[in-house]
């Protein structure tokens, strides 16, 4: 356009020439206002698809794992009274501690006792139980032991050994069916598949098929997920407590150590700390720790608390430990911008009025400033419970088969126990159990941040 | 002992604040005219708290450390040199093990040897006279700073200024933990990545084109360590991760930003951010249970064979992951470009996207460079996507539909089983761990700074 008018301006002024152009000028525009109309629509519906793709992908995700894992959470299992049958059970008194008898050797003639208990065929109780409901069963009774999960055996025996008293009587138990069986009945395995791809043999699966439909096995909610620790030889028991435990401990050891020393040298930093070297070197350092990869903090782990202080491996102590330090940064952050938000006329009118700096930042601006805090440690805390690669290289991947007690007991966490889950070759099965604990898993998280945010909206203020 | 003697102090701490408290307001006469005094009673109670409790504190803790070296010690000076000869480590820890249980009164349950009970009464006697000694010992230095800060308590001590001082030391020693963590961080990976290089060099390390590490049992460096594959792998399935989040983090900004009416903003931001919040096992889970077997099953359609663990599947889900990422970012430096900018190109006519295209984009590019490079950092850095879902076939290919490794993944197979913490095969990790540090540091480092020069250019 420029070129035109340079070209023209040497010339005489010509009135017909000039509007002839400006006539060629709006045609041109004019015939290219369509095109770019299009374009412009073009690229608004480019960002709207954009923005749907985004949303689409959070449907679809928590879709997909409600799908698979909701199911899990109901599981087969056969309720029957179980009869605990003297004849069966013949077991000595339980020992009680004699006088001048070393705890030593007591200890030694408990585990006498329990190992005559577990002699004990705590199997045929089942079975015969089964058989006392539905005496048509009496011919299959190698089909009926093979239709619940193994552990069920041992969890009778510790309930006679909590209680020698249920010797000689009734009592309704839930006997939960075996995970190959769960799998059959619940449909999570092609049913026309040749028989030797089939996990159990035709005859128990036409046994299932037979108690599903006459109701002695019923589909019903499965506490066991929350009440029990992981299982290797009875998958159909194995829960979640050890693992909720677990990260229960670690959580408590990051908000005990992150959160104080992050508030800390938060407010250290943007509080005291004078303006030099150091003060600028902390801050950089505090910035680039925030996206050092969490491996780097198993490594750490790894590194110092086993190789060099020699704490015990997969301990929630350890994991706390390497968590605390990973989240110390976000917490830092955070707290610096709540502390930033408060307006410095509050820092003068205390300081005017003869308030030390300590006696200001303590008794006016934190006060003002804790809901920011407290919504970013939740969140950092949210963080260090989702997180799984740190733990892997501390030893938390291991199977433990108990609920810890302290934190220094061998334990998994909720991520870690995910991870182990989908790796089990029990693969129709765990598939099931992996989801439901990526439910409960992201339950607790949107549940934190709900906090985080319910707690942003009571307590925020606008200056 | 401990927790009751943490008790007892807190107490005594307690005490201390009451008296100090007590003190200064007797000093200030009657009335409470606490304008005789140099600070409010409070602090002189804090005062005289913090010197009954911090030396006494201090002394516990080190205590608690040295004891039980102490103890060992004892145990070990009664065993015979002829039987102390044939132990080794393992059974020296059986052997002190025991002695405890003697020690206790817990007994064993086998016959006892006449010098693991000699050891066991020795070591009780000890064990008395210890927590005695530390009882004693605690107790009175938390004394002897009560009475000693109680002395110094008068009318125009500066007990505030004290207080005060403890307090910005604490403040500034929690500081240090977060400068600690990096040095620990740091010297830990340095060190133990010496010493792998100590089995292999570095040359072979960092520009070896096969990886294949062997297995640790046998004790030395037989395996070849290079590390170009795994770099390969990294940047592979990073790439893939870059090319679906950043178009679509940035359309996601852009649409947020510039069109989206404020109430659909108002959901849809927060709704897009959920991605961000989601632990990563459960994407590493997501891509192996849909993701996955979806892309084997397009592949099958369309007759080319795809993995179900695979660069790309590894990739796109992790590309899933960072979309919240590079559009808040994004979204961030586009809303901060200033109105004037957009206010003078649609005057001259431009259509909205035009003006966004051709004047607020360039504008905004340097801070968008700066999400870019954070979210490839983020992309590096990750490890359960990938340990699930990229399979793990540590060879250099072109081929995304194929299984790959990373850096990420090898440092947990290497770290994790049965491997002995000494052997080449474990350190590598380290070494790896150390590269990868490096990586994502100068990524930061260089988005950092883009954002924030960015950034003051409109302030």
């Amino acid at each position: 356009m420029s070129t035109s008018n340079s070209s023209s301006m040497g010339q005489t002024f010509d009135p017909q020439a000039a509007a002839e152009l400006r006539e060629k000028r709006k045609q041109k525009i004019a015939s290219s206002l369509a095109k770019r109309h299009r374009k412009e629509k073009t690229f608004r519906i480019l960002g709207f698809s954009a923005v749907v793709t985004g949303l689409f992908f959070v449907v679809l995700l928590f879709g997909s794992i409600l799908a698979k894992g909701l199911p899990a959470f109901w599981q087969s299992s056969i309720s029957v009274p179980v009869y605990f049958d003297p004849a069966l059970i013949q077991v000595g008194a339980k020992p009680v501690q004699k006088e001048g008898e070393s705890p030593a050797q007591f200890q030694e003639r408990t585990i006498a006792w329990q190992t005559e208990m577990g002699m004990v065929d705590w199997d045929a109780l089942i079975v015969n139980s089964m058989i006392a409901k539905d005496s048509s069963l009496a011919s299959k009774r190698d089909e009926l032991s093979g239709l619940y999960t193994s552990s069920e055996a041992y969890r009778l025996r510790d309930m006679v050994m909590a209680d020698p008293s249920l010797i000689g009587q009734k009592e309704q138990i839930k006997i939960l069916a075996d995970a190959n069986v769960d799998v059959w009945l619940a449909g999570n395995i092609d049913r026309s598949l040749p028989d030797d791809q089939q996990q159990i043999s035709p005859e128990v699966r036409q046994l299932a098929d037979q108690l599903k439909a006459n109701g002695m096995i019923e589909n019903t909610f499965n506490t066991n997920i929350f009440t029990n620790p992981d299982s290797r030889s009875s998958p159909a028991t194995s829960g979640l407590a050890g693992a909720f435990m677990g990260s229960l401990f670690m959580m408590m050891i990051v908000i005990f150590i992150s959160i104080p020393i992050g508030v800390a040298s938060a407010i250290y930093l943007e509080e005291f700390a004078p303006k030099n070297f150091m003060t600028d070197i902390v801050e950089v350092n505090i910035n680039n720790l925030a996206a050092v990869p969490s491996i780097v903090f198993g490594l750490l782990g790894a590194a110092i608390f086993i190789g060099w202080m020699h704490l015990p491996l997969s301990a929630p102590l350890v994991g706390g430990l390497v968590l605390s330090l990973m989240t110390l940064p976000t917490v830092i952050i955070t707290t610096r911008a709540s502390l930033k938000a408060v307006p410095p006329s509050i820092r003068q009118a205390a300081l005017g009025l003869g308030a030390s700096r300590v006696q200001t930042v303590f008794h006016h601006v934190l006060p003002l400033a804790i809901p920011g805090i407290l919504t970013g440690s939740i969140i950092g805390v949210a963080q260090a419970l989702g997180e799984t690669a740190p733990l892997l290289l501390i030893g938390m991947s291991a199977f433990v088969a108990s609920v810890p007690t302290t934190p220094l007991d061998q334990s998994t966490a909720l991520p870690v126990q995910i991870f182990l889950w989908q790796g089990n070759e029990l693969r129709n099965f765990f598939e099931g159990r992996t989801a439901a604990a990526i439910i409960v898993l992201l339950a607790l998280m949107v549940g934190l941040n709900s906090l985080a945010i319910w707690l942003r909206k009571k307590f925020e203020v606008r200056w | 002992m401990n927790l009751l003697l943490m008790g007892v102090l807190l107490a005594l701490i307690a005490i201390a604040y009451q008296i100090g408290l007590s003190k200064s307001r007797n000093l200030a006469g009657k009335g409470n005219n606490s304008a005789k005094l140099h600070s409010r009673p409070g602090y002189y109670g804090a005062l005289v708290a913090l010197w009954c409790g911090i030396p006494a504190f201090l002394i516990l803790l080190v205590w608690n450390i040295v004891e039980p070296n102490i103890l060992r010690h004892v145990v070990l000076n009664n065993v015979p040199a002829s039987i102390a000869a044939t132990l080794d480590q393992a059974s020296i820890e059986v052997l002190i093990d025991r002695v405890q249980a003697i020690a206790s009164g817990f007994g064993v349950s086998d016959q006892a040897a006449a010098y693991e009970i000699a050891a066991a009464q020795q070591l009780a006697k000890i064990e008395t006279i210890s927590s005695f000694a530390k009882l004693a010992l605690v107790i009175c230095a938390a004394l002897a700073g009560l009475v000693m800060a109680k002395k110094r308590v008068a009318q125009q001590y500066r007990a505030r200024n004290q207080v005060e001082k403890i307090i910005n030391w604490s403040l500034a020693l929690c500081s240090g933990v977060a400068i600690l963590t990096t040095i620990g961080i740091v010297l830990s990976m340095f060190s133990e990545a010496m010493r792998f290089f100590h089995f292999v060099s570095p040359i072979d390390f960092f520009f070896g084109i096969e990886w294949n590490p062997g297995f640790s049992t046998s004790g030395n460096a037989e395996g070849s360590y290079g590390l170009l594959p795994l770099i390969w792998g990294t940047l592979m399935v990073s790439g893939i991760a870059l090319l679906v989040a950043v178009p679509v983090g940035l359309m996601i900004a852009i649409y947020l930003a510039e069109y989206a009416p404020s109430s659909f903003r108002a959901w849809a931001k927060p709704a897009i951010e959920v991605l961000a919040g989601i632990p990563t096992i459960v994407y590493g889970v997501f891509a192996l249970m849909v993701i996955g077997p979806f892309f084997k099953m397009l592949g099958e359609s369309i007759g080319v064979h795809i993995n179900a663990t695979s660069a790309l599947t590894a990739g796109f889900v992790m590309g899933i992951m960072i979309i919240p990422f590079v559009s808040s970012l994004s979204d961030d430096i586009i809303t901060q470009v200033p109105r004037a900018l957009r206010d003078g190109s649609l005057g001259l006519g431009a259509t909205k996207s035009e003006t966004i295209r051709q004047v607020v984009l360039p504008a905004a590019l340097p801070g968008i460079i700066g999400a870019f490079l954070l979210a490839a950092s983020r992309a590096i850095g990750e490890t359960m996507i990938v340990v699930l879902a990229a399979g793990n076939s540590p060879l250099l290919h072109v081929n995304p539909l194929e299984a790959v490794s990373t850096v990420t993944i090898t440092i947990v197979n290497q770290l994790t089983g049965d491997t002995d913490f000494a052997s080449p095969q474990a350190l590598v990790a380290f070494a790896l761990g150390l590269t990868l540090f490096v990586i994502t540091l100068g990524l930061n480092i260089v988005a950092l700074y883009i954002v924030r020069k960015y950034r003051e250019q409109y302030e």
